[in-house]
């Protein structure tokens, strides 16, 4: 009976916890929605995305040099100097300076674009140099759009770049697409693919879209010649749950690079006037099979709440809301388990490291074979789930005494690893790694490799 | 004679594969005295080859946001969507939406 009572209490404080939670959290974004408004107003004095003034020269000619850079493109006869002349008074916004982001920039600066302009909030850093191909070691800690430029300047100094050193929002987001005639999306989220494409239909810009992941990648061109956008294509963001990002998921660059390639290709197709645009059309890639696949996808969707004749939505909206999620790929810390239950890697290495216990880590087996704290072993979170790691350590689990430690590379899936396993042994202690292994990089053994 | 067969190839792209074996692409030959609709396709798939979590790929009954079905290479909302009837040698083809970059 007391069980019960206990039992009860433990469910009402849970629900009360959920509930305070939910209200600090609409609290939290009712100030960050005050703080943008008060910063949206502020920068209206000086607005450093304000579109450039209407006296941008329009280029009738080309120079020598233009001759003899572009040569190559020029003779090809759908292209020629027409098409060249349009590049040249063309300019491009590319939001996101990574995977997609660089080898876009880089063949659209040089083709000879005119005017580029840059959006990323994030640093270089050494992760990013395997398909982010424009940042380099020497350029660690600068904003990706500041290197990006540095790197495109070398290679033509004719284009004038702009960097837009933030992070794209319902506040800024009109401002800084206003003044270019195509997108690029070349983003790593949910929400600023939505905000990016409801922007695009407000101002009536082709938004040229590339996304990509382990092995695959996809493209197509929103909002061009009547064709659908991304809303009319995914009317409703999918699940928290359904979105892989490349941290997590992997990615190669050469096929990023593939896909951010093909970006500049439609958009200098776009510019130019030339061939078919990839409007109306779904690309998919398929790098393990080596497979291009077109697909038709359907029309503009006559009841779109954005880009119909009658749309619902015209001013921009809560994007992060909208899809619940953040506008970013950086994984949120995740807090499913109570402080108590969990360990610190420092307490561990102290107090538990030297006895007895039973360390198992929950990454892929590709993860763990990149690096694993000594004594570990290799349950991938999946096997957990499934409960097949019972028979693997079956002798071990009857020992009640004997602690379990969980871990992982962040201190996520850990988390719900613990809950898996304690629901099977509720008399055993079962906790994991705060921070998993990045903690342990950080506070215990900076020798430790982090990735 | 031999039962009538429907056969249709299924095929999954962009990680939608994951939750289904790993296997990208599927002969299937479905019960010929039977029409097929999309709809019962999926119900067909989630009793028999869906092996990783359910939520991931459907929701009620249909699929969920972010996955866009194919057949022959043509969005399925062209279609009819889940009341298209499986002809003999459709290639109806799942892709999961990236968005990493």
């Amino acid at each position: 009976m007391i069980e019960l009572g206990v039992e009860e209490e433990r469910t009402k404080l849970k629900r009360e916890i959920a509930e305070l939670r939910a209200a600090l959290y609409s609290k939290e974004q009712s100030l960050l929605y005050l703080d943008e408004i008060v910063s949206a107003a502020a920068a209206r004095g000086v607005d450093e995305d304000a579109p450039e003034s209407p006296t941008r020269t329009l280029h009738t000619k080309l120079t020598n040099d233009d001759i003899a850079r572009y040569s190559r493109q020029l003779i090809l006869p759908d292209f020629g100097v027409q098409g060249q002349l349009k590049l040249k008074n063309s300019s491009v916004l590319i939001v996101g300076m990574g995977g997609l982001g660089c080898p876009a920039a880089q063949y659209l600066a040089a083709a000879g674009c005119g005017h580029l302009g840059l959006v990323d909030y994030d640093h270089v850093e050494r992760s990013n140099f395997h398909r982010q191909i424009l940042h380099s070691e020497t350029r660690v800690g600068w904003t990706k759009p500041d290197s990006a430029r540095f790197a495109l300047l070398e290679l033509n100094p004719h284009c004038e770049i702009r960097s837009h050193v933030r992070l794209l929002n319902r506040f800024n987001a009109l401002n800084i697409i206003r003044s270019y005639d195509v997108v690029l999306d070349c983003s790593d989220n949910v929400a600023t693919r939505y905000l990016l494409s409801d922007a695009c239909v407000m101002l009536q810009k082709p938004l040229v879209s590339g996304s990509a992941l382990k092995m695959d990648g996809q493209l197509t061109v929103y909002n061009y010649a009547n064709g659908p956008c991304y809303r009319c294509l995914y009317p409703v963001p999918p699940p928290k749950e359904s979105v892989t990002n490349c941290g997590d998921g992997g990615v190669l660059g050469a096929v990023t690079g593939t896909i951010g390639a093909m970006q500049a290709l439609e958009a200098i197709k776009v510019i130019v006037g030339l061939g078919d645009v990839l409007a109306g059309r779904l690309l998919i890639f398929d790098g393990s099979t080596s497979l291009f696949r077109n697909i038709r996808i359907r029309n503009k969707r006559p009841n779109c709440h954005v880009c119909s004749a009658q749309p619902l939505i015209t001013q921009l909206i809560d994007y992060e809301m909208f899809c619940g999620m953040r506008a970013n790929d950086k994984d949120a810390e995740q807090n499913l388990l109570s402080v108590g239950d969990r360990l610190k890697v420092k307490e561990y290495q102290e107090q538990l490291q030297t006895q007895q216990h039973l360390l198992i880590d929950v990454r892929p087996p590709a993860e763990f074979e990149i690096c694993q704290l000594p004594g570990a072993v290799n349950v991938p979170l999946a096997e957990i789930l499934d409960d097949s790691y019972i028979k693997r350590f079956g002798s071990q689990l009857e020992d009640k005494d004997l602690p379990i430690i969980l871990l992982c590379r962040r201190g996520n899936d850990s988390q719900i690893a613990v809950q898996h396993v304690r629901s099977r042994f509720p008399k055993h202690s079962i906790r994991d790694l705060i921070g998993g292994l990045h903690a342990w990089t950080n506070t215990v053994d900076p020798s430790f490799p982090i990735y | 004679m031999g039962t009538p067969e429907l056969k249709i190839i299924l095929e999954f792209s962009a990680g939608a594969e994951l939750l289904f074996g790993n296997i990208k692409r599927r002969e299937l030959a479905l019960d010929g005295n039977q029409k097929w609709t999309i709809a019962k396709l999926l119900k067909w798939m989630h009793a028999n080859i869906l092996t990783e979590r359910p939520e991931l790929f459907l929701q009620g009954d249909t699929v969920r946001p972010g996955i866009l079905v194919l057949i022959n290479d043509t969005d399925w909302e062209l279609l009819g969507e889940l009341d298209y009837e499986l002809q003999p040698r459709d290639n109806v083809l799942f892709i999961s939406t990236l968005h990493g970059g």
